[in-house]
């Protein structure tokens, strides 16, 4: 009994058959109310890009879809007006591509070699070092507006594509610095020693020893990464104007605007494809995502 | 005081039949002992007992009242785990009295009772301690304290002294024998250390594979074993299994000269010439033949030559690692008498106290 | 002869400190990021600048300006309620969650997935959707009246009083998957005998949780609290989608305060101080809990018995 850890026992399933099922009924009852109150949003917001506008207006978002057309879709992505242009979202959406997935792969190569660094070679000052990186995951972006915005003017990166990536990258590799360093620390050092005196040099480790080991935390790195960038908003809204801005400011821009009419249902579709790539990496790669998780934040 | 009643008890965990028949008794203050390799079932048996796993067909009775649907509350027992199981974030005290908090017992009776425990087991310094900062031997006194302040129709340990080192366990194994000579309840101990079985329990329940193989009292289970595998588990070092065939009145061991070992005339009784047997010889059957030990007792001796190999001096005794007819031995004697390795000895076996089993169903012969 | 010797000392010197030297360029990088940034915002916001940066020193006049704007001392009241009731919502309904997913239920993976996907959603999102359900107009009291309860009433998010628990519910709606994840694996982590002790004790199963199982894993409660409060001073893109700050100031919290000042209303340097009073905050926060934990983990070593 010693063996079994606590996912083995289970104290509810102890005592009569009657309380059994009377305590796993009520379990998985509160657990359905809860799903619902997590799910229901979504739900709403789906069934909400199919309906005529006309229905919406009427009835609110909560009510069943009656007549079902997936045109708004079409509209959401190529002809839908944002702030003067009427373009849809797909712009906006290519925006935010070219942004996060450069971003992304700099911010965790940048990290994988850090923390290969500061995990393997000692010197002096490395924890130092580590502990000023690791500060940039708690500085808070205010602090960081006004100098931003001075540099990106002066090397002639404002309202650019690029000097949204120069900013997430600088930012990112905070993170994907911990989260290397930290998983690379579980290497055995005498791997490392056994290849040094092998002859192999820095490089030669990292590609063979370090390299091959990492796709875990690399895979962490990644989709942690692409979901912060790409849902970032402050810095998109702030650094880019008009129609060079990622999707999650376009989405301020026009469900912000109370003026004119409002085309709620070209505005969810536009909604649920600004939410689709983080949520797809999500679903298919939902057990890095926790692990990132678990590891990252409880430093 | 009450007893314990286990009838056709199956544990199936999916399609893996885990426990097979079980049927065991307890009497009223007796002291069972579960003794078996790992995965042989006892700690699933004792879970069972405990409440703690489900039965899936045969009967547990606690004082004859049937407690198969009862939750482990409802079975008035008390249960001593392997890693102590104490409440981290609570003190000693704390600890004992959760139980009785639970229970809605008065706080003035919650007291006595602490008392009491804490003196019967002397850890009154060590009441308002955490677990934390308690050592091995502290935190198992504690959780017997725990265990006692119940005041249960039974009692249950999972193995309580595998965590400790050689030593503390002797000196714990003696306070579980002090407690439960002056407590007096019925105990189902879970072990695999045969010898704490032996030393602590007035029967012993041999498990293995899910199957009692033997429930009985500790000397019938070491000089009676029923099967090859309660002979080979129990008794430390381990019983001899040598290839034999019956002949002439006696043994002939296999890859031998052909000498006849003499059996008792009752034991050849059962047995046909030609058939292939086991012997099971245990080491300290084995004596220095020019001491004549066995025919001291009244018993009749058969002289062995056993060639030794190599010598274990443990101090209190020599283990020989020999070989007899070309099969290998063990033998136990005293430092005194023990032959270098190369040579030969010259030793007389007890044939009465060897066991015969059968080389295909393992049964004693 | 001494040239000779020049270049494997060289070599051997860029061999030794090949480490810092790759660091070098992300290492200069996160200094300028952190400390050469944080500087220069906190010697703005004591510079005379308003629409540009300026760098005369103007003294610490702004901070008392801001300290006495009702729109800053009303965003830290809001980031202060805001705060206490998301971070214990939070980890209330994390902790629920945790505990029902812990009774071994089936299809587990199906109930985590559920209760986390808001994680990968953008605040933006959340904030978006929720404002459509929240808003009298389209949403829950539109629902309500269509299904004949004409009197019903759902305007919290245009109520002024109560705007500020619209805000409340949806950052718990976010959250409380992250509290969930976090403290489920901290009830795994909890050695099995215990409960089955306590079970044999008679506790029941709740008694068992409140008073065995969840003291056990306090630490994890703080660390998740400590996050969550890092969330919370962090604010801004859900109060944007969702409410804007509205209606009046009812839902303004400090982050957007700093946006306000620093990109709308041209006062660089009182934004500027309020980008500083939210480090303060942050600080406040996470000096102490990294003190704590490098003395318990220090305590723990020394006591190790």
């Amino acid at each position: 009994m010693s063996e079994t850890g606590h996912i083995e026992f289970d104290p509810l399933s102890t005592g009569s058959a009657r309380r059994r099922i009377t305590s796993k009924a009520i379990v998985y009852g509160l657990l359905g109310v809860f799903a619902a109150f997590y799910l229901m949003p979504i739900v709403i917001i789906l069934a909400n890009t199919l309906r005529p506008l006309d229905d919406i207006v009427r009835t609110g978002f909560i009510a069943w879809p009656t007549d079902i057309s997936l045109s708004y879709w079409g509209e959401a992505w190529g002809t839908f007006c944002i702030g003067g242009q009427c373009e849809g979202v797909s712009r906006y959406f290519k925006n935010s591509l070219a942004m996060a997935i450069p971003a992304t792969v700099i911010s965790t190569a940048l990290g994988l070699i850090n923390g290969y660094v500061l995990s393997k070679w000692r010197f002096r000052g490395a924890d130092l070092m580590f502990g000023l990186i690791t500060l940039g995951v708690f500085l808070p972006p205010q602090m960081t507006l006004l100098p931003w915005a001075y540099i990106l003017g002066s090397i002639g990166l404002s309202n650019t594509i690029s000097g949204l990536v120069l900013v997430h990258v600088v930012q990112g590799v905070s993170f994907t610095t911990l989260f290397c360093r930290n998983y690379f620390i579980n290497i055995p050092d005498d791997l490392i020693k056994a290849a040094r005196i092998d002859g192999a040099g820095f490089w030669r480790i990292f590609r063979r020893i370090v390299l091959p080991l990492s796709p875990p935390i690399v895979i962490v790195a990644v989709i942690w990464q692409f979901t912060g960038i790409w849902n970032e908003f402050l810095f998109g809204t702030i650094f880019t104007s008009g129609d060079k801005q990622p999707i999650t400011a376009a989405i301020v821009a026009f469900s912000g605007s109370g003026t004119g009419e409002r085309h709620y249902n070209v505005e969810a579709a536009a909604v649920i494809m600004a939410a689709l790539p983080p949520l797809f990496i999500y679903l298919v790669g939902g057990k890095y995502f926790v692990r990132g998780l678990t590891s990252g934040a409880v430093k | 005081m009450s007893s314990l009643e286990i009838r056709d008890l199956r544990k199936r965990f999916g399609s893996v039949e885990v426990l097979k028949d079980i049927n065991l008794s307890a009497e009223s203050g007796e002291f069972v002992a579960l003794v078996g390799p790992s995965g042989c079932g006892k700690s699933t048996l004792l879970a069972m007992i405990a409440g703690l796993e489900s039965v899936s067909s045969g009967e547990i009775r606690i004082d004859d009242r049937v407690v198969n649907d009862a939750a482990p509350k409802d079975r008035d027992i008390a249960m001593v785990f392997q890693s102590y199981a104490l409440y981290p974030t609570m003190t000693v005290r704390e600890n004992m009295s959760f139980g009785m908090e639970s229970r809605k017992v008065p706080k003035a009776e919650q007291k006595t009772t602490i008392a009491r425990v804490a003196e019967m087991l002397q850890i009154e310094p060590l009441l308002n301690r955490k677990p934390s900062q308690l050592s091995g031997g502290q935190r198992q006194r504690v959780a017997m304290g725990r265990a006692l302040v119940r005041d249960p129709k039974l009692f249950l340990f999972d193995e309580p002294l595998s965590n400790l080192d050689a030593k503390l366990r002797i000196e714990m194994r003696g306070e579980i024998k002090r407690l439960h000579r002056d407590v007096g309840k019925t105990t189902v101990y879970v072990t695999h250390d045969q010898v704490e079985a032996m030393t602590l329990a007035s029967r012993i329940a041999v498990m293995f594979g899910g199957v009692l193989q033997q429930y009985d009292t500790p000397k019938n289970i070491y000089d009676d074993p029923v099967n090859r595998f309660v002979a080979g588990f129990m008794g430390s070092p381990t019983m001899n299994f040598l290839d034999a065939t019956v002949e002439r009145g006696g043994l002939v061991l296999e890859g031998g000269d052909g000498t006849v070992l003499p059996l008792p005339p009752e034991r050849l009784a059962g047995l046909t010439p030609g058939q292939r047997v086991i012997w099971g010889v245990r080491p300290e059957h084995f004596s220095p033949a020019a001491e004549g030990r066995v025919e001291r007792r009244g018993g009749v001796s058969v002289p062995v030559e056993a060639h030794v190999e190599m010598t274990e001096p443990t101090g209190a005794e020599t283990i020989l690692m020999t070989r007899i007819a070309g099969q290998k031995a063990l033998i136990s004697v005293e430092p005194d008498d023990a032959p270098d390795a190369g040579q030969t000895a010259a030793l007389a076996v007890d044939m009465a106290k060897t066991c015969l089993f059968d080389p295909t169903t393992d049964t004693r012969l | 002869m001494t040239t000779d010797a020049k270049t494997p000392r060289l070599r051997r010197w860029l061999g030794d400190n090949i480490g810092p030297l790759v660091l070098m360029p992300t290492l200069v990088a996160s200094f300028a990021y952190v400390v050469l940034f944080s500087a220069w915002t906190l010697w703005l916001s004591v510079s005379t600048s308003t629409l540009l940066p300026d760098p005369t020193y103007g003294g610490w006049g702004e901070y008392a300006a801001l300290w006495q704007s009702k729109r800053w001392t009303v965003a830290y009241q809001n980031l202060f309620v805001f705060g206490t009731l998301y971070v214990l919502g939070s980890l209330i309904v994390g902790t629920l969650l945790a505990i029902l997913i812990d009774q071994r239920v089936r299809f587990e993976a199906v109930w985590r997935t559920i209760f986390l996907y808001p994680l990968a959603i953008s605040f933006i999102v959340t904030g978006t959707v929720w404002r459509w359900i929240f808003h009298p107009q389209t949403g829950v009291e539109l629902a309500l009246h269509d299904m004949g309860w004409i009197a019903a009433e759902f305007d919290w998010i245009t109520d002024r009083d109560l705007a500020l628990y619209v805000v409340v519910i949806t950052g718990i709606w976010h959250a409380s998957g992250f509290a969930m994840a976090l403290i489920l694996a901290g009830l795994r982590s909890v050695d099995g005998d215990i409960v089955k002790a306590a079970q044999i004790d008679g506790a029941s199963v709740p008694r068992t949780y409140w008073r065995v199982i969840l003291p056990t894993i306090w630490p994890i409660f703080l660390a998740v609290a400590v996050v969550l409060l890092q969330f919370a001073i962090k604010t801004y893109d859900l109060v944007v989608a969702l409410t804007q700050g509205g209606p009046g100031v009812a839902t303004t919290v400090p982050a957007i305060v700093v946006f306000d000042l620093m990109f709308e209303r041209g006062q660089i340097a009182q934004g500027a101080a309020a980008a500083v009073m939210i480090l303060v905050a942050l600080g406040c926060v996470l000096i102490p809990y990294a003190l704590y934990t490098r003395w318990r983990t220090r305590r723990e070593e020394s006591r190790h018995v």
